[in-house]
């Protein structure tokens, strides 16, 4: 892709995520930092990508302990996040 | 199979912004954890499915054994060390950004400025993961490390990586990155450093964000757009959390970089001629159960003493049976991480409605009969609003001292995690509760009891 659809894509994010992060309210502070820390863990399609080009065994095994360090990263922040959230319980919403 | 894969993409991209979109209120937030783990199995699959992998098997075995530590990790930790927990699955994500980048180079990739922007920032983002989970967890000193020639080491460091940059971007060799990466993870080892333990939530913010921008930098070598956005989106996000924990404190970002804080504590001496008074449980519970309004004020020392289940017996029970109105003040620093000190409540199994957040209660203090203070100091120190000497000037803090009655849960009249003199306990009407928080909260319970 031209470098700079990508950049225009990177700007736009930004502010995207900039407008959606400021909307999150200040008491699910963690939960958005293990949320985000699990979908940065979306490197791992870059992970998945560098597996397709290999030319030799230090890049392949480079390309899979990438995808296995990601598939920690992604499980992980998801579990724990699921488990914060599942605490946060309010007697008016029944 | 192009345009599955791209509208696979297209769909998880979607459905990972609307899950970060869904933490606006709690109600929505689990459905929002959901539709995260949706896009993302979305994602993974496409790709598992339409790119030309060398051992599928392998990949799905490498992917599975990946989820299962994940899995075990994030089940076995206890909540009040979720920041270190954090910092590490951090630290794997730079990691990761880090194998990526070096496989790409080792494979000749002709994108040698955008692996060299992701390797930079996941490596950092590694190796500084790595000292502040070091930190957190007590493995080595929570304090500011400094030594001599110091910051021009960082600085000599800092001016290397960007000539080695240079250099390689314009004459692409191997060994140079090489060399490029292990100076970077020194740099992000001593940058985090001399950062004091009160900083935490700051650098965790920063380096939650620097993951995302990694990947951000990945994205622009592999040409790939759903990672520059959920990239981009994730480092706004920690670039935000720091920014708002900064401000917590009133303090710069180069203040922390520079554990400049812990620095200038020794600045303020205790006037001996001062004296706390001193008061019992039994007291606290007949003051509290006799008040109309009660803030409780935690800091991390509650939940470092595993006083937060006792804190909600005693609140419950005021309000039940004395019909005292309780509500809890928090302010945006009183955990280790942003937000920690609503998740360690919530896990007490405090209502979130009782919760609020320092700009919507602060007004509150000056109608409540008590604020019962439980493992926090600096928080509540009022010199941060009137004494410009003080190293706490200008930060803001909860007015804990115009509440008629103060109780002070605390262990002896030492300074708080900065290490800085509180005259609150000196105030006419300041309680001090000597003991262990969840010992002094247990027997204040046993009181109201009967």
């Amino acid at each position: 892709m031209d470098i700079w659809i990508l950049l225009t894509i990177l700007m736009l994010s930004c502010f995207v995520g900039y407008f959606v992060i400021w909307g999150v309210t200040p008491a699910l502070h963690s939960p958005l930092m293990s949320v985000s820390n699990a979908i940065s863990g979306i490197i791992i399609i870059g992970a998945l990508i560098s597996l397709e080009t290999n030319s030799s065994a230090a890049d392949l095994f480079l390309s899979y302990l990438a995808c296995f360090l990601a598939a920690v990263n992604i499980v992980g922040g998801f579990v724990v996040s699921q488990r914060m959230l599942a605490m946060f319980k309010s007697r008016e919403k029944k | 199979m192009s345009a599955l894969i791209n509208t696979s993409y297209l769909l998880a991209c979607f459905l990972m912004i609307v899950s970060i979109r869904s933490l606006a209120a709690p109600h929505t937030a689990r459905r929002g954890n959901i539709l995260g783990m949706a896009g993302m199995a979305l994602a993974v699959a496409a790709a598992v499915m339409a790119l030309r992998l060398p051992n599928y098997p392998l990949v799905v075995l490498i992917i599975i054994l990946g989820a299962a530590v994940g899995t075990y990790s994030a089940l076995k930790v206890k909540i009040t060390a979720l920041p270190q927990m954090i910092a590490a699955f951090n630290g794997l994500g730079g990691l990761a950004a880090v194998c990526i980048a070096l496989s790409e180079v080792i494979s000749s990739s002709p994108k040698n400025l955008d692996n060299t922007i992701g390797m930079i920032i996941g490596g950092l983002a590694f190796s500084g993961s790595f000292v502040a989970f070091a930190k957190l967890q007590g493995l080595i000193t929570a304090k500011s490390v400094n030594f001599p020639l110091q910051y021009p080491l960082n600085a000599a460091l800092f001016i290397s990586v960007i000539a080695l940059s240079v250099w390689f971007i314009a004459e692409p060799k191997q060994t140079l990155f090489f060399a490029l990466t292990a100076l970077v993870l020194i740099l992000g080892f001593l940058l985090i450093l001399p950062i004091g333990g009160a900083d935490m939530p700051v650098v965790i913010s920063l380096l939650n964000g620097g993951s995302g921008w990694a990947a951000v930098g990945i994205g622009l070598s592999l040409d790939n757009s759903l990672l520059i956005i959920i990239g981009s989106v994730v480092g706004a996000g920690g670039s935000i959390l720091a920014y708002i924990m900064i401000k917590a404190m009133n303090r710069s970002l180069l203040n922390i970089l520079t554990g400049g804080f812990s620095a200038h504590t020794a600045a303020t001496p205790a006037d001996e001629t001062r004296t706390a008074r001193a008061g019992a449980p039994e007291d606290a519970a007949f003051i509290m159960e006799n008040a109309a309004k009660i803030i409780i004020v935690p800091g991390f020392g509650m939940a470092a003493a595993q006083a937060q289940h006792a804190v909600k017996t005693m609140a419950a029970l005021l309000r039940d049976k004395y019909r005292v109105e309780v509500k809890f003040a928090i302010h945006p620093v009183a955990g280790r991480m942003p937000g920690h000190m609503n998740v360690l409540l919530a896990e007490a199994g405090i209502d979130y409605a009782d919760i609020y957040e320092m700009a919507d209660i602060n007004n509150e203090f000056a109608s409540a009969d008590v604020a019962y203070v439980i493992g926090a100091n600096d928080i509540t120190n009022p010199s941060a609003k009137n004494d410009t000497s003080s190293p706490l000037y200008g930060m803001p803090v909860l007015d804990v001292a115009k509440a008629k009655t103060v109780f002070f849960v605390k262990r002896s009249l030492g300074g708080g995690y900065s290490g800085v003199d509180n005259p609150l306990f000196y105030a006419p009407n300041t309680i001090m509760l000597y003991g262990d928080a969840r010992d002094i909260t247990e027997k204040i319970v046993k009181v109201l009891e009967n």
